[in-house]
């Protein structure tokens, strides 16, 4: 295979043509580990020039081989992984080096920062002294030297009080925290290129921003060049300079940003982009995702043949019998790998055209004002505290964990109400709570305006009938040895169904998810994450409920998949006419499915409306935070957008700020002067409707509109 | 910490005196030390009989509670009785406890270190040769019993011996000392040569458990992120497991380790016969052949502290090696 992009110049989103000499070179890069079932090829032929202080992003769904092939640049693959082609770091080839000659290379030249921050510090050495390691790995540093600049490291990357911090162990750290060290690590010895693999995927969102900005600046303060691997869209648009698409262990399009972001000249591209769901789009503009249908490849004996075929609604006979090269379309074009990249930068098919807009049937609801429909969930003032204890020996009480601190909403027939917020600020005990349907520690729910604190036995079992959950995990919230047509017949079974109308119910139901009547003898682990989604689903509707709660139901998957998932959710509602509590911490999901959106922070809501008023209008200091904290999928908008940046992590609920429980972390506060600051420290602002506005309350004392997407 | 250890030594001081004390009553119900002296040739006169097993507190006429009382009340005193031969039970102890001791030390450190690293060399190496060798040989000491292990040394050393030949046998596999060994050097050397073959019956069966141990959790460590970490900052491979994976690693073996070199102070009865060392699991054997109630009361008595402690010191060692553990 001819590798012609070697000569091709490639623009910067400034439209520079690169020149001079690039810092790291990788050329034709293949990767095969053996298996049992034969060669896997995860990486087959990558390449890509990194010149001084440029970012380049490489994007691609799980299993593209993203991560492999930065892995095979520092030489960390196992060994049973056959490393071919060139990596060469300012002309110095580092395929083949030794161990002893890489890892001269590893941390001084080139540094890496990982996905999970949480596993990727060693548990029993401090922080500090790993940081030192990292020096004195590579410089021969005094005692005293090596902590000085370790305690300076700490400082760069945003670490308050670095002389404490350094001798904390790292799960006395938070997330966000740990990847400020490994990003403190990293840059320890001023590297030439740091790779950065996932670094913000396990982190929410405001603590992504906070990192974001922390690498960029690591990289003003060391001029390194980085390297981007993610599947957010979002996070490299406004990051990278470049990017390259990868799709099957191949690169399949690769450009400048705005380049591949407007100007997609490969199906796959620009199936990702169509299913990602955007924050900035209006409520008008709403229109159905475009999934991309089936799944990945296997890596296992790939044919002569576009990889993306089978998935591809535009493929022709020649895509079935020939891979396609990464080649430009025509001159000033980018390189992309697919046969009718002609047809797409001529025009001759639509880039909005490639995929099918699925249509989704208008909810006959939808018609009816919301205050005209019925209330089929209602939650006044539910509290959940935990006690907080300590010892192993003599348990004593030492605090309490206000989980749920008082929050209200209600839920209206028809209607998607997204609750939205951070890891710990008490969306899922909030659920856990109205599942239980027993009387709440303080406040009710009620259902049908039925309260569940009056409910007998026998009434609650039926009342679970019309409430059903699907939860985060599609693979572990199904039992591996249970075939999928029992997990559904299961809550069927339990109501009293006989086994020959819960199999009728589960064909219908398995139709009505878009799996077919014959999967039901099959057990989980036969599909993919989106296809045991969906069994989920049909689990939960198998009751036929009126109340779906949904915690997180897209957040495992694949960006292409996750938008097939969110279809038919969308699908479901308008032809069953459910109500959706829809928890995420993804807002980009909430704005496209819901009606209506709730914030939550530490235990309470503190934004509550109609998705049009809340993500337009943000009215409270947290939501405008959240909201601007998410990268968008459109270079233009991210470089123009100035980031609103929360200091420090989410407060412990066992350790509640008093009055305003956001004030030391709200911008808002350090702008206010003495007397308003006293109002935040003293008096806990109620949840109040904002002037002038039908559905959009906010609890804020100095609420004001701020537009932030 | 310190209160902690000291509520946990309460509540052993209980768990100690309930374990002893069944043991006491069970001994005592169970052994029959009249029918000794009966079964005696020419036999003890009936006098002499009672007034020695009056002195051993075991006299078969007198209710056993009333025996256990007057034990309880001894041992609070420090009085452990005496044995069958009428010595102090204490003075008995007091020398069988270094025999063991001297015994057991150096096959336990040994066996501690070799079984942390040859697990550790495995997980590294998982699936190559020297894997497979190593765990084949580990299950074929776990099949082979003690009392087989140790005389089939006994038969190495006693073939070894004669092939080499010379006046004297080179190796040594009876008792702990060579009573004709003179000057620092030669004792030490005597001291050496006869700890080898017992230390080695000891140690295998160690060996291949912890080594079994070690490479589990070493293997769940060599896929672990802050191992990639640690090399991704340019520590090579062998200095990143050592440092980052083993000490990891170690944690949870270090629990068993300590269990059971305690433990095996009080259990090294089969070797310790075997190879004539006069230490508590010869003394236990001789005492429960010879319907001895004083000495079974004290070496369990012994065996519970020992797992006491131990149980403790892996909380604490656990404790020590693990920043997350908080008691």
């Amino acid at each position: 295979m001819s590798h012609p992009n070697d000569e091709l110049l490639i623009t910067d989103a400034a439209g520079r043509a690169e020149t001079g000499v690039p810092l790291l070179s990788v050329r034709d890069l293949h990767v095969t580990f053996s298996s049992e079932a034969g060669d896997v090829r995860a990486v087959r032929g990558v390449s890509y020039d990194l010149h001084p202080g440029e970012v380049l992003g490489i994007v691609g769904e799980s299993g593209s081989g993203k991560s492999v092939s930065s892995m095979a640049v520092l030489g960390l693959l196992p060994d049973n992984a056959r490393v071919t082609g060139s990596v060469q770091l300012a002309g110095r080839e580092l395929l083949g080096l030794s161990d002893r000659a890489m890892s001269k290379v590893r941390g001084k030249d080139i540094a890496m920062v990982f996905q999970d921050p949480l596993s990727a510090l060693t548990p029993v050495f401090t922080v500090g002294d790993q940081i030192i390691e990292a020096l004195t790995v590579h410089q021969n540093l005094g005692k005293e030297a090596a902590r000085k600049r370790a305690l300076e490291l700490l400082d760069v990357v945003g670490i308050p009080d670095p002389q404490r911090r350094f001798k904390n162990f790292p799960h006395e750290f938070s997330g966000g925290m740990r990847q400020r060290v490994m990003i403190a690590m990293a840059i320890a010895n001023d590297p030439k290129v740091i790779l950065c693999d996932e670094p913000t995927t396990a982190l929410d969102v405001t603590i992504q921003a906070q990192i974001l900005e922390a690498l960029k600046n690591a990289q003003a303060l060391t001029g390194a060049a980085i390297l981007m691997i993610t599947h957010d869209l979002g996070v490299v648009a406004g990051f990278a300079d470049k990017v390259t698409v990868m799709y099957a262990g191949r690169p399949v399009e690769s450009g400048a940003v705005d380049e591949i972001y407007y100007r997609p000249r490969m199906p796959y591209t620009i199936g990702l982009l169509g299913s990602i769901p955007r924050l900035d789009e209006s409520s008008e503009q709403r229109r159905p995702l475009t999934p991309i249908e089936g799944t990945p490849p296997s890596m296992v004996g790939l044919p002569d043949a576009c990889p993306f075929v089978a998935r591809c609604p535009i493929a022709v006979e020649v895509c079935h019998s020939s891979e396609p090269e990464l080649l430009p379309a025509g001159p000033g074009s980018h390189p992309s790998a697919c046969h009718r990249r002609a047809d797409l930068a001529g025009g001759t098919i639509p880039v909005d055209g490639v995929f099918p807009v699925p249509k989704i049937p208008a909810a006959p609801l939808d018609a009816l004002p919301r205050a005209d429909r019925a209330t089929v969930l209602e939650v006044k003032g539910l509290h959940k505290h935990f006690p907080l204890m300590r010892g192993a020996v003599f348990k004593r009480r030492v605090g309490t964990v206000r989980a749920v601190d008082g929050i209200s909403f209600d839920i209206r027939e028809g209607e998607t109400l997204g609750l939205v917020g951070e890891s710990g600020c008490g969306k899922t005990t909030t659920l856990m709570e109205i599942l239980e349907l027993v009387a709440p520690q303080a406040g009710s729910v009620a259902v049908f305006g039925r309260e569940a604190a009056n409910l007998s036995g026998r009434e609650r079992m039926e009342m679970r009938k019309d409430i059903q959950v699907v939860f985060q995990d599609p693979m572990a919230s199904l039992d591996p040895r249970m075939p999928v047509g029992e997990a559904i017949a299961e809550p069927l079974r339990t109501h009293g169904w006989s086994a020959e109308k819960s199999r009728a119910r589960v064909e219908e139901l398995l139709k009505l998810v878009g799996l077919e009547p014959y999967h039901a003898e099959r057990f989980p682990r036969e599909f993919s994450g989106g296809q045991r989604q969906r069994i989920c689903v049909a689990r939960a509707l198998a009751l036929n409920p009126k109340v779906v709660i949904l915690d997180e139901p897209v957040s495992a998957l694949d960006v292409s998949i996750q938008a097939g998932v969110i279809n038919l959710l969308d699908e479901l509602r308008a032809k069953l006419g459910l109500s959706y509590l829809f928890v995420a911490h993804d807002l980009s999901v909430v704005r496209h499915i819901a009606d209506r959106v709730a914030v939550m922070y530490l235990g309470r809501i503190v934004e509550i409306g109609d998705v049009a008023s809340v993500f337009r209008a943000p009215s409270h200091p947290y939501t405008q935070a959240l909201l601007s904290a998410i990268p968008l999928p459109d270079p233009h908008k991210e470089r123009e957008r100035t980031r609103i940046l929360l200091p420090g992590d989410l407060p412990s609920p066992a350790n509640v700020p008093s009055g305003c429980r956001f004030r030391d972390r709200c911008f808002k506060y350090a702008s206010l002067n003495a007397a308003e600051q006293e109002k935040c420290r003293d008096e806990d602002p109620m949840i109040v409707a904002r002037p002038g506005r039908e559905d959009h309350a906010t609890a804020c004392h100095f609420a004001d509109a701020l537009e932030v997407v | 910490m310190g209160a902690f250890i000291v509520r946990r030594l309460l509540n052993y001081v209980v768990l100690v005196f309930i374990a002893t004390s069944l043991a006491y009553l069970g001994a005592a119900t169970a052994f029959h030390p009249k029918d000794q002296y009966l079964a005696k040739n020419p036999p003890t006169p009936a006098a002499v009989m009672y007034q020695e097993l009056n002195e051993r507190n075991g006299n078969p006429e007198k209710p056993v509670f009333e025996r256990y009382a007057k034990w309880v009340d001894g041992v609070a005193h420090g009085d452990f009785g005496k044995t069958w031969q009428l010595d102090s039970v204490k003075k008995h102890f007091s020398i069988s406890v270094w025999v063991t001791v001297r015994l057991v030390t150096v096959a336990a450190v040994l066996s501690a270190i070799l079984g942390v690293l040859i697990g550790s060399f495995q997980a590294v190496r998982q699936y190559k040769f020297s894997d497979h060798s190593i765990t084949f040989a580990s299950y074929l000491i776990f099949a082979m019993p003690v009392f087989v292990l140790a005389p089939f040394l006994k038969l190495i050393a006693v073939q070894v011996n004669k092939a080499v030949g010379g006046d004297k046998p080179l190796l040594q596999y009876q008792g702990e000392i060579d009573p004709n060994a003179t000057g620092f050097f030669g004792q030490l050397f005597s001291r050496a040569d006869h700890l080898l073959l017992p230390t080695i019956s000891l140690s295998l069966g160690l060996i291949a458990f912890y080594s079994r141990y070690q490479r589990g959790t070493m293997l769940d460590v060599m896929g672990s992120d802050f191992l990639r970490t640690a090399r991704a900052k340019g520590l090579r491979k062998g200095r990143a497991i050592l440092k980052h994976g083993v000490r990891t690693a170690v944690i949870p073996v270090m629990t068993l380790v300590t269990y059971s070199t305690i433990t095996t102070f009080a259990g090294a009865i089969i070797t310790e016969r075997v190879f004539g060392w006069n230490g508590l699991g010869s003394w236990f054997t001789d005492s429960t052949r010879h319907a001895d109630v004083n000495s079974v009361a004290m070496i369990t008595l012994f065996s519970a502290v020992l797992v006491l402690i131990a149980g403790m010191l892996s909380d604490v060692i656990t404790a020590v090696l693990d920043p997350r553990v908080r008691l």
